[in-house]
């Protein structure tokens, strides 16, 4: 009889598969997540989709594969175990210069067959056939630079927020959870670095640091927690109170492990939102210091710099703007639709209100 | 309420105190001062060593660091900002330069705002749900989304450069003062139209979305079903009763936002060439000019708390259920 009576009640879901069910009934949602994953691909498989040199070739008697060595060394530390084969890593060595049919090479190429920092035409032709959004001052090849710049700018996005998330939860649970000074010293804090414009805030760090990718990220991430910090102290305060977390508390759980088992995952949602925004935001803010000048420095490529190669060219060469407009509207505009769809799907409140 | 005025002047200046050392510590830190960038350019290394030295005792920089912090204090009791490291002119002369381009354009920006989102909130929350809700809803949010550099790029190299119509490189033509004043104001406003459209398009969003959702919010309450029961008309009943009393989260909404419009943009005034507070702030960083950006690190995070201060009294004025005594 029980067994049956178990048998016929819906099967019982976490919060989060809840969550993911309702996420799928929003379309614009799903558009933006959908973005999203496309973006975090470009991202990864960027040796194999924009690269010098060629997925699979055979070059004077032996097969080689560099851009799928380019490919494995995205995982941090591979490039210690795995390198690429002998002429491919050598600087001097331009493989399509030494490629000869005649002699029997062939080669699979990438997508578009350029490298990001490769010199590959005349400077500021417009689009053509062979690139086909033009090339920059350099005569590096556009699409190359913005298949490129798109891993910067997921970096950016994703590594910020992560030190900005562990930063404001650590902090905003002290802060919530222990209350009287640490809470009176944290939320001042706070406060202190909210009074600065946070533009204004990364400028200042970053102009006595010497202008680099990581440098930005730690800047942004160091200016972003303060959100976070506020809305997971408020979280603890609401739920540090609930009737659960007094069971906890009454069986004997440990303050350690009643926040961080108990009262964090509970608080994870709203966070998780705010996030969200905030990689859109990180995104955007690491685009406007490149193009300052104070973000990725050249050769390398991000959104920014490409942006920025078009603002000086303005009267010449005005291709380059377009494309990296494009890309971080769609990325901050894919970030917001699947931050908004979150705070719909995961805020109860919300949830009554429609039933 | 005169004790919640006295605990918030408190607490303010604690904080305000906390700002100004956490500036001054971050920008002394650092290696490279500006009597450094100054002499790198002379050859001599004696003479270049001897010049250093000697403008580090005219900025003050051989002083211990806390001691520098006392005398910057000290000065800014009675008001004064200082001068320049970079061209010796005083601080407060460079800001107030700075001040009318960006203060101008962000009140023009912010009047722009309110006029045209404000109807958009109250009609769209009206027909909540209905065509015109969610075609102006979506087509904002997209609008939203546009980062407002993307758009002052974009906006330059169509409006500006491809089609000619509009200027996009500071404030004044060449040849300005040769114009007649009717010329000059319309070459003034003629500059002002890109840049004031790039600080506007995204707050459009936000605005009436905010006055939406906060009438839908009034409009459930109990004393607006009876201000209808009492047969008033609909017109009377959404302008005076329901749009009064969403007028509280949007003054402090405004009293958040304005002082970080204020701060200007770098990014867009350094874009427009517009000689505002962003981009003097974005020169003096690159000059290490420690004055100026004390000073504007200083006046900025004033006008935060000084305005969420006036928003916070404002409540009272608004909503008279709202006491400061606890």
């Amino acid at each position: 009889m029980t067994v049956a009576a178990a048998g016929n009640s819906p099967p019982v879901r976490s919060y989060w598969s809840i969550t993911w069910r309702r996420f799928r009934t929003h379309r614009l949602g799903m558009v933006g997540l959908c973005v999203v994953a496309v973006l975090f691909l470009v991202a990864f498989l960027s040796p194999i989709l924009a690269n010098e040199q060629p997925i699979l070739c055979r070059f004077d008697g032996g097969f080689y594969y560099p851009a799928v060595v380019d490919l494995i060394h995205q995982v941090p530390g591979a490039s210690l175990i795995i390198q690429k084969q002998r002429p491919y890593r050598l600087a001097t060595f331009d493989f399509k210069r030494e490629f000869d049919p005649e002699r029997g090479d062939w080669a699979l190429w990438t997508p578009v067959r350029y490298g990001p920092r490769e010199i590959a035409a005349e400077p500021l032709a417009g689009p053509s056939s062979r690139h086909w959004l033009g090339t920059d001052q350099s005569g590096r090849d556009v699409l190359s630079r913005m298949v490129h710049g798109t891993v910067v700018s997921m970096k950016v996005g994703f590594l910020s927020m992560g030190i900005a998330v562990i930063l404001g939860l650590v902090l905003g649970c002290i802060a919530g959870y222990a209350g009287g000074a640490a809470d009176l010293v944290i939320s001042r804090f706070i406060e202190v670095v909210m009074c600065f414009p946070p533009f204004f805030l990364i400028l200042a760090v970053l102009a006595w640091f010497p202008p680099s990718i990581e440098n930005v990220m730690i800047v942004i991430g160091l200016t972003r927690w303060v959100g976070i910090a506020r809305f997971a102290r408020g979280e603890i305060l609401r739920i540090r109170e609930t009737d659960y977390a007094l069971a906890a508390r009454s069986l004997g759980v440990k303050p350690a492990q009643l926040v961080l088992r108990h009262l964090l995952p509970n608080a994870l949602a709203p966070v998780l939102v705010s996030v969200t925004f905030g990689i859109a935001v990180s995104i955007l803010i690491e685009a406007g210091l490149s193009w300052l000048g104070f973000g990725v420095q050249p050769p390398d490529a991000s959104w920014g710099t490409i942006l920025r190669s078009g603002y000086e060219n303005l009267f010449t060469a005005g291709h380059m703007i377009p494309p990296a407009c494009v890309a971080i509207f769609l990325a901050v505009l894919s970030f917001n639709l699947v931050g908004d769809t979150l705070r719909d799907v995961i805020d109860p409140r919300l949830q009554a209100e429609r039933a | 309420m005169l004790s919640y005025i006295l605990r918030r002047l408190v607490t303010g200046l604690v904080t305000l105190f906390g700002i100004s050392v956490i500036s001054f510590f971050i920008i002394q830190l650092v290696p490279g001062d500006p009597a450094q960038i100054q002499t790198s350019q002379i050859a001599d290394a004696a003479v270049s060593e001897r010049v250093y030295q000697q403008l580090r005792e005219l900025y003050g920089l051989d002083k211990p660091i806390p001691v520098q912090y006392a005398n910057w204090v000290g000065k800014l009791v009675v008001g004064d900002l200082g001068s320049s490291f970079h061209d010796g002119r005083r601080v407060s002369a460079k800001i107030g330069e700075a001040l009318w381009p960006t203060l101008s354009v962000a009140l023009l920006s912010f009047m722009l705002t309110l006029i045209i989102s404000t109807p958009i909130g109250i009609y769209s929350a009206l027909r909540q749900g209905g065509g015109f809700d969610r075609s102006v809803s979506t087509g904002l949010y997209m609008l939203y989304s546009v980062p407002n550099y993307v758009a002052g790029m974009l906006l330059i190299l169509y409006l500006g450069v491809k089609w000619d119509l509009l200027p996009f490189r500071g404030m004044r033509s060449d040849g300005y003062d040769e114009m007649t004043t009717l010329g000059q104001m319309w070459d003034l406003a003629q500059h002002y139209v890109l840049i004031t459209f790039c600080f506007t398009f995204g707050n459009l969003a936000y605005y009436s979305r905010f006055i939406r959702q906060n009438l839908l919010e009034v409009v459930r309450q109990d004393y607006i079903r009876t201000a209808r029961a009492k047969g008033l008309g609909e017109r009377s009943v959404v302008l005076k009763h329901a749009f009064t009393n969403s007028l509280i989260p949007l003054i402090s909404l405004i009293g958040l936002t304005f002082p970080f419009v204020l701060s200007g943009s770098v990014i867009l005034e350094y874009m427009f060439n517009w000689p505002g507070l962003g981009r003097l702030y974005f020169e003096s960083v690159l000059q290490r000019d420690y004055p100026t950006i004390m000073a504007l690190n200083f006046i900025t995070a004033l006008l935060v708390l000084g305005i969420t201060f006036i928003a916070d009294l404002t409540y009272g004025l608004v909503d008279p259920r709202i006491s400061y005594e606890k």
